[in-house]
């Protein structure tokens, strides 16, 4: 008994990665592309049909580099940075529950690599070690530049983190659970946290975007400001690890937003498909929904990147700290006082 | 028709200094509108043209590759007159000059030709100086409508007189053309 859990949790954890792994590298293809697409000109298109193995061909160069070491004493750290930053990235995955249950030769696949009762508190934890990666890189590279830009992306990143705690708490407060699973199973049909939480929502969607360091608040690594920031001074597959480590928390943020808030694998009319097609189908229509949502987010980080100019340091700061703070402690009063009611 | 009052292009709106409002201070709006701003530019048609599948129009006076031209009896009409490359400015043109053989009377138009004549492509600017310089009507640079292609040796670059004169069957295309009408 013990054998086939471990196979099956084995298989699913290999199949996690391989998919996050499969959406980091076509996230950037879909970056170029949909940044042209809004230019009104057309992305790569040269590399297979449509540009389809660009991917590849970007991987296959960052490859063939110079492997680039600063005169610095912290060589192991500069290589630790990226590798940190990469393997917060795709931790997080593990405690999502990717969809419903379903019924394998007489055995209940639960869809979710483990299940423990505070994932999101590990979510938070994970995320707030990310931010170590980005200094780290910063420190050992041994530059003026890459310095400031760590500093401001580490000091970017945990001032976000505690609007974006205080606007979970107010979910939390709601759904009486820190399990993600109860969380998404609290979702059924039409009931999306999203209806009952818009403010929340918001929050936490302003707060996402600051710790994965896309524009508006890509002040970190923007070449404008300063030069390359954190990432100056690498090249080849470690910078290659930096960019990819952005994508794969871009993609572990999309579906923490489809999670929490609009319903992970619930899709209105879900009991009518469990009833008519059997479990297997409804849970993998949930599956399909779910990556449809996620799909939608990294859609709309891109969209907003294209659209939208990037903040000053000190309005950064003042955005996070004087407005959205305050912002989340009201919801989360004005939560707690309709939930008095709503019990009365 | 004050100073305030005048605007020379047309598009002149007036700024206003009020302070924000509380609702405009959350930008809300203001990014929304620009969100769809950006999404109506995604349904739009693209003006990326894909070389080498699709090639852009060319203008009727384009300034290509050099054509050393014939006349109506196929015959070439340069006399190695050395003003082209007098008034080039990038000092592209070289040629040679040699007198002309009685056999060779249906070849050139004169009793002086250009036995070698080369244009280097890298120097050269594509000015037309040599071609408002020629006293023979001989060199055009909007008769080719080809633009030189690119290439990875330098000494490929500079094009002699087999890349540069007409060809006969145009020269004689031109003749009946003309004859026609």
């Amino acid at each position: 008994m013990d054998q086939a859990i471990i196979i099956e949790k084995g298989i699913f954890i290999l199949v996690i990665f391989a998919i996050t792994m499969l959406f980091a590298m076509y996230e950037t293809l879909a970056e170029r592309k949909i940044a042209a697409w809004l230019q009104d000109r057309i992305g790569p298109n040269r590399a297979g049909p449509g540009g389809i193995l660009q991917p590849l061909a970007d991987g296959l160069k960052l490859f063939s580099k110079e492997e680039f070491f600063p005169d610095t004493q912290n060589k192991f750290l500069f290589i630790v940075g990226p590798a940190i930053s990469m393997t917060t990235a795709l931790m997080t995955s593990a405690v999502i529950p990717w969809g419903d249950h379903l019924e394998i030769f007489g055995r209940n696949v639960v869809l979710q690599a483990t299940d423990i009762d505070i994932a999101m508190l590990y979510v938070f934890g994970v995320l707030s070690v990310g931010v170590y990666g980005i200094m780290i890189g910063g420190w050992a590279s041994n530059n003026k530049f890459s310095l400031m830009g760590a500093m401001r992306a580490s000091s970017q990143m945990i001032s976000y983190e505690v609007a974006m705690g205080l606007a979970i708490i107010a979910l939390v407060m709601m759904t009486q659970s820190l399990s993600l699973r109860e969380i998404a199973d609290g979702q059924h049909g039409w009931r999306w946290n999203v209806l009952y939480q818009p403010v929340g929502f918001l929050i936490f969607l302003v707060c996402s975007f600051a710790e994965t360091n896309r524009t508006p608040f890509d002040l970190a690594e923007c070449e404008a400001e300063l030069i390359g920031g954190y990432h100056t001074e690498y090249s080849s597959m470690k910078m290659g690890f930096y960019l990819f480590a952005e994508y794969a928390s871009m993609f572990i943020s999309s579906t923490i937003l489809a999670v929490l808030y609009f319903g992970a694998y619930n899709y209105p009319g879900m009991d009518w498909v469990k009833e008519a097609a059997g479990v297997n189908v409804a849970s993998i229509l949930g599956i399909a929904v779910l990556f449809i949502k996620i799909c939608f987010f990294i859609f709309f980080y891109m969209w907003v990147r294209w659209t939208i100019p990037r903040f000053r340091y000190d309005q950064l700061m003042k955005l996070g700290w004087k407005m959205l703070i305050p912002l989340a402690i009201a919801n989360i009063i004005i939560t707690g006082v309709v939930i008095l009611i709503f019990d009365n | 028709m004050s100073i305030q009052n005048i605007s020379l292009s047309g598009r002149k709106t007036e700024v206003s200094n009020k302070k924000m409002t509380f609702a405009e201070s959350l930008y809300l709006v203001a990014i929304a509108k620009g969100l769809m701003i950006t999404i109506r530019h995604l349904f739009t048609r693209k003006v990326t043209i894909k070389y080498p599948e699709e090639t852009r129009e060319l203008s009727p006076v384009y300034r290509g590759q050099h054509m050393l031209m014939r006349d109506d009896e196929g015959r070439e009409r340069c006399t190695a007159c050395g003003l082209c490359a007098l008034s080039c400015p990038a000092e592209a043109i070289t040629m040679k000059a040699e007198e002309r053989k009685p056999e060779e009377k249906h070849l050139y138009r004169e009793e002086k030709y250009a036995s070698i004549y080369e244009i280097n492509m890298l120097r050269c600017i594509f000015c037309g100086l040599c071609e408002e310089a020629c006293p023979k009507q001989a060199i055009y640079l909007t008769k080719s409508r080809v633009m030189v292609k690119s290439d990875t040796n330098r000494e490929d670059f500079i094009y002699g007189k087999e890349k540069l004169v007409m060809p006969l069957d145009m020269a004689i295309r031109n003749t009946q053309m003309q004859t026609a009408n």
